[in-house]
């Protein structure tokens, strides 16, 4: 939201001065028609997703509650929202969101500084990546969800959680960041060679800023993934969080609370997800900005 | 004139330094007296590439020399080998045959003695303007406070005041390749290689740019060695140029512009000038096995 927001902030200054400096050169006629016609289907496809987000409430409630689908298989939202409030109200909500949200940032940042760690070591000796290549590629394809009761007997109940939201995520960004170290333009490690540089300034002034744009992609699956992963490592091993939280409320059948977990959690992976892609945008309109590329 | 100029034209090996006999400047004559030595020669370079059943002769051995403080050009067609010639003259590439020697020294493989402008301008678009100018000095291990000082009266004087705080990409193509340029003029090396700085300018930006060149060129006072395809830019620029044919890559002639500095760019239209740019033009068309056009005229 933010973000379009100010994209369509930009988008307006840009144009701006065109009308504003030349009342003669106002719009014409049928471009101000354009311009209604697009507003019109923007608004028109946003009161769309207002209705479907609508409906689904009202059939999830009264269904429930009409006796139609049973109420303990699946909750309804008046009911949800009661326990939201009372958990809220009793601090229980923010204590089991902090902890997963403090696991899922320390996994997904976690899982970059190693993941970025070792690109770099692969980049920096051909050898070893020659060497490691086929291990890192195995241990990609392993499903790492596998690994949680592993984990659980080796680390125990809160360091298997923090392993499993970086394993799950450490090869991912390991196999993108070495690819888009590939990808640097040669041309520009040449440039910074004939100034005399040696491998550590190549890999500093050029190869990693010029790979800013590869690790914020690596971020935005990370932070997916690492939610993943500490929601299952919770299911296993832990006495809190969210991932708790639905697993305890469907054993005790309590499907209020599995539905609130739930709901915190969508929101905590959207707010990450655009908190991301703000920081994208940010970022990459400098580097890809309009010819900057080159 | 121009008789003689074809009869010479077509006789494309000989090595002419002086095609018009024309009178040497006193400049060169003082050097011959104090025997200067050139600052940067290239000895019996040449160039194979191999790979598994054939190999390339990218340079045929060249032998090229360039006196401190003077502006030569390279021209030949493409794949002559002069993107070749500065590859080897940077050190980036060890030569088949030959040396490269500087200010007398041996410097054959070694990285980092002359100031190279690669063909394309290769601005870093996470950097400033005024960070991408200091980037050659920053990895020479100026500290970056002061790379930044001395690059900033450089970009105002230079015509790129006001972009110092901007990206790249804000830059037009001409602006992008000053900035480029002046990187490679703020470090501190005698030595600058230009490879065809301006062929992807449009034919206005191009000859602004030609003498903003100029321009630096008399301030900075460094001995330049500039690559185009471009005759009427070549004679524009140069105290020297050196012709290249390909097939292998070599150099026929060698052509010294006796023009007097500072140049007005109306001086392309003088008869000299044309003269010289005919002679040139008759050398690559029969280099390449085209009749000159000349004869044909
Ligand atoms: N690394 C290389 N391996 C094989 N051939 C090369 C290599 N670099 C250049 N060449 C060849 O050498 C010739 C000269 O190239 P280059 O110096 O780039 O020409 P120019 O700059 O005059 O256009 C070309 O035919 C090119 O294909
Ligand atoms: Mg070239």
């Amino acid at each position: 939201m933010m973000t379009s927001t100010k994209a369509a902030l930009s988008h307006f200054v840009r144009f701006a001065p065109r009308s504003g400096s030349a009342p003669a050169s106002a719009p014409s006629a049928a471009y101000a028609a354009y311009l209604r016609s697009l507003k019109r289907r923007a608004l028109s496809i946003q009161l769309w997703q207002i209705g479907l987000v609508a409906a689904l409430l009202v059939v999830w409630e009264v269904a429930p509650r009409a006796g139609w689908i049973n109420p303990m298989l699946t909750s309804y939202p008046s009911a949800i929202a009661r326990t939201f409030t009372r958990m809220l109200q009793d601090g229980s909500l923010t204590t089991h969101t902090l902890v997963t949200l403090s696991e899922t940032v320390v996994g997904f940042v976690g899982g970059m500084l190693l993941g970025t760690f070792c690109a770099v070591v692969l980049w920096w000796s051909s050898y070893v990546y020659r060497v490691l290549d086929p291990f890192i590629v195995v241990l990609n394809a392993i499903p790492k969800i596998a690994l949680v009761p592993i984990f659980y007997i080796w680390l125990g109940d809160i360091a298997s959680i923090y392993a499993m939201a970086i394993a799950i995520s450490v090869f991912v960004t390991i196999l993108m960041l070495y690819t888009g170290f590939q990808a640097v333009d040669e041309d520009k490690i040449k440039l910074v060679r004939l100034f005399g540089a040696s491998r550590l300034k190549v890999l500093t002034k050029v190869v990693l800023p010029g790979s800013v744009p590869t690790m914020i992609a690596a971020l935005k699956v990370n932070v997916g993934l690492a939610l993943v992963g500490v929601v299952v490592g919770e299911f296993q091993a832990a006495k809190a969080g969210l991932g708790y939280l639905i697993t305890y409320g469907s054993q005790i059948f309590q499907m209020n609370l599995v539905m609130t977990a739930i709901v915190v959690l969508a929101v905590i992976s959207s707010l990450l997800f655009i908190g991301i892609q703000a920081l994208e945008s940010t970022v990459l309109r400098r580097h890809g900005g309009v010819g900057g590329g080159n | 004139m121009d008789h003689e100029l074809r009869k010479r034209g077509t006789s494309g090996l000989e090595v002419a330094c002086d095609p018009f006999g024309l009178m040497a400047r006193p400049s060169a004559i003082m050097e011959c007296h104090m025997n200067v030595q050139p600052q940067l020669v290239l000895e019996h370079v040449s160039m194979v590439f191999r790979s598994e059943d054939l190999n390339f002769t990218a340079l045929a051995p060249i032998d090229f020399e360039v006196p401190a403080g003077k502006f030569v050009s390279l021209i030949g067609p493409s794949g002559c080998g002069k993107s070749t010639i500065f590859n080897i003259t940077a050190g980036l590439q060890p030569p088949t045959t030959g040396r490269v020697m500087i200010d007398g020294e041996d410097a054959t493989g070694t990285i980092g003695q002359v100031g190279y402008m690669l063909q394309k301008d290769l601005l870093l678009p996470w950097r400033t303007v005024l960070d991408n100018v200091a980037l050659g000095m920053e990895i020479r291990g100026v500290p970056m406070a002061e790379a930044r000082e001395r690059a900033l009266p450089l970009l105002q004087r230079y015509g790129l005041g006001g972009f110092e705080k901007r990206y790249p990409s804000a830059l037009s193509g001409g602006m992008r390749q000053r900035a480029a340029l002046l990187r490679t003029l703020l470090i501190d090396v005698d030595v600058i290689l230009l490879d065809e700085p301006f062929g992807a300018l449009d034919a206005q930006t191009k000859s602004q740019m030609q003498e903003w060149l100029l321009q630096l060129f008399r301030d900075f006072g460094r001995t330049v060695i500039f690559v185009t395809h471009d005759v009427e830019e070549a004679i524009f620029l140069s105290d020297d140029i050196y012709v290249m044919a390909s097939r292998p890559g070599r150099i026929i002639d060698k052509m010294s512009i006796d023009l007097p500095r500072p140049r007005e760019r109306s001086v392309v239209s003088s008869p000299r000038f044309v003269a010289m740019k005919q002679y040139c033009l008759d050398l690559l068309r029969t280099a390449a096995g085209q009749p000159p056009q000349a004869a044909a005229a």
